[in-house]
């Protein structure tokens, strides 16, 4: 009698060996130092390769099959989204500030990483690393894919979608981003992958994608919390890459040490000063908000990035050099910089707003500390100016971080009352920082960042500081798609057509 | 000690998923956010396909964690049977 016999399956383990491992080969025309120059271009010291395995052991046959399946669900809600009028289901229109940020600065990103791990995929020479980079690089071209898609629906309805590439190449806050992947792609494969694996993924995705998803969910945006969540199901994956990659550097030699202690400062810093940005949304841009950024902070940053310094502590690894300098500055830099987006309005490719008292209540609540004492004093006289028929703008240009490139607005992290601001003079030129942090990334590699392409001097040598003519260039409306929430055609608009949503006028 | 995480998309997939993972680890604290599930351990959570499956009642691969996965946190040690997430201090 014939046995149906079930066909004997290969194990994850022997799987991911056939799938990576047998992939590689031994090149005969040329030397491997020939064909991976830039391995050993940053000091570290590598012998062998086969230790670096993906804990994960995902081979390219299961990732098409379950990448596929995170594509039909994240479809069927953007399709949902669409066909029910999802941009009129959202709690109110100042919500999509949040989102054009996100657009403007973060999505490009996605597609820089993308960039940068075909390059690295390339550039390592283990296999297994390879296979890791390849699905990295094609789970960040996808994400920048499904964020701009997602975000084209809103893009139909309101101002301030249409151009996020302009903007993420020629505007002030989303250079902070910008110049975080050009420093990232700039650099050797292994500072690549803590400055991406570890700085981007550990620290910054998990604040972004996670909480600020999760408030998305509750403010109406289904295709945003999809498209975040989709995302960050990859990013876990990237995590673990992340810090796979920081163990191997630290155990294949005693010496990688310093280097990638020196790597992890610079990027935590880097990485740090990018959620400035995050920090507004969280507690300013949600209408509904589930959470602050200062507990956003206590679990992801104290809580969770805490955890992984006291397990590298065992090679040697001490948390980041501006680690006590970023818990002072919890407190304040949600407040700070949001005073800044909002006194440079004119400078912006979306809305800001005075808080209301109900929202400043919630501050007050969040930051007990801070709020009341330094932030809803400023608040208050700034809508006292907004009443009076002269509201504050700020038509100068704000003084750039010659590092992270955010405007010099960020507190001494001993005295909120004292602006930071640090000075290095290089080959004869005084160049400026916001930070201890971001003066001593500069002072580590002057020749790299006197480089960097800083909006604000680019004015004057592309618009002969014009500022309409630089409008023009961002393919920014003025009074369309910057300036006051109140009175835009945004705000209009959602109210209307909500109106027209709930009735059947 | 230090906590490691998992956090998965509160959906229809991911119940007998959380409940295999309360079941496996009694000291696990579920915490229940807007769209999302987060499940936090001292040093270690173990994820065993068997509980899983029982729970689910069907055939599941581990690797279908994936689809409904958001974020975690500690080393991820995984195999055919197991997913292990601990930190090693």
């Amino acid at each position: 009698m014939d046995m149906k016999v079930d066909k004997k399956k290969l194990n994850l383990k022997d799987k991911y060996k056939l799938l990576t491992r047998d992939l590689g080969w031994e090149p005969s025309y040329h030397s491997k130092d020939e064909i991976y120059p830039y391995v050993k271009y940053e000091g570290l010291k590598v012998h062998d390769w086969d230790k670096w395995e993906d804990p994960f052991r995902l081979t390219m046959d299961a990732y098409w099959k379950y990448q596929a399946e995170k594509e039909r669900k994240f479809y069927a809600i953007i399709d949902a989204h669409t066909q029910n009028n999802g941009h009129l289901n959202i709690t109110d229109a100042r919500y999509l500030t949040a989102l054009k940020i996100f657009l403007q600065a973060i999505s490009p990103g996605e597609y820089a990483a993308h960039r940068g791990f075909a390059r690295v995929g390339r550039e390592f020479a283990g296999v297994g690393t390879q296979v890791a980079c390849q699905m990295q690089a094609i789970d960040e071209i996808r994400h920048a894919q499904t964020q701009i898609h997602a975000m084209s629906n809103y893009n139909r309805y309101y101002n301030g979608f249409h151009a996020f590439a302009d903007a993420r190449d020629r505007i002030w806050y989303t250079s902070v981003a910008r110049s975080f992947f050009d420093d990232a792609m700039s650099a050797g494969p292994f500072e690549f992958m803590i400055a991406i694996g570890f700085s981007f993924e550990y620290v910054l995705t998990n604040l972004l994608f996670v909480p600020f998803m999760s408030g998305a969910a509750y403010n109406g945006d289904m295709a945003t919390v999809t498209f975040g969540f989709s995302a960050q199901s990859d990013e876990a994956r990237h995590m673990t890459l992340g810090l796979e990659c920081i163990k191997f550097m630290l155990e294949q030699d005693p010496d990688n040490l310093p280097i990638v202690q020196e790597w992890i400062d610079k990027w935590f810093w880097r990485g740090f000063r990018v959620l400035g940005l995050v920090s507004t949304m969280m507690d300013y841009m949600l209408p509904k908000r589930v959470m602050s950024w200062r507990e956003a902070w206590e679990i992801y940053g104290v809580e969770n990035g805490g955890a992984l310094f006291r397990d590298l502590a065992r090679y040697g690894i001490r948390p980041p050099k501006g680690w006590d300098d970023a818990e002072k500055a919890i407190d304040h830099m949600s407040h700070q910089l949001m005073l800044g987006l909002y006194q440079w309005s004119f400078g912006t490719a979306f809305h800001s707003w005075i808080p209301s008292d109900e929202d400043m209540d919630w501050l007050s609540a969040k930051y007990p500390a801070t709020f009341d004492k330094y932030y809803r004093p400023r608040w208050n006289h700034i809508k006292k100016l907004a009443a009076a028929g002269t509201p504050y703008k700020n038509f100068g240009l704000a003084k750039l971080c010659q590092c992270c490139q955010l405007p010099i607005v960020f507190t001494e992290p001993d005295d909120p009352t004292m602006l930071c601001n640090r000075e290095t003079t290089y080959k004869g030129e005084k160049y400026h920082f916001c930070s201890d942090g971001c003066q001593d990334v500069f002072e580590r590699e002057p020749e790299k960042y006197i480089q960097a392409w800083l909006p604000m001097p680019a004015l004057f040598q592309e618009q002969q500081g014009d500022i309409g003519a630089w409008m023009a260039w961002v393919s920014l409306g003025d009074g369309v798609d910057n300036g006051d929430y109140a009175g835009s055609a945004d705000q209009r608009n959602f109210q209307q057509w909500r109106g027209l949503a709930t009735s059947n006028q | 000690m230090s906590t490691v995480f998992i956090a998965l998309q509160a959906n229809e997939e991911t119940r007998p998923i959380i409940d295999a993972i309360e079941l496996d680890n009694p000291k696990a604290v579920v915490h229940r956010q807007p769209a999302m599930v987060k499940i936090d351990a001292p040093d270690e959570l173990v994820i065993r396909k068997q509980t899983i499956e029982e729970q689910l009642g069907r055939a599941f691969d581990l690797q279908e964690l994936q689809i409904n996965l958001i974020t975690l946190s500690g080393n991820v040690d995984e195999d055919d049977e197991t997913l292990t997430l601990r930190w090693n201090s």
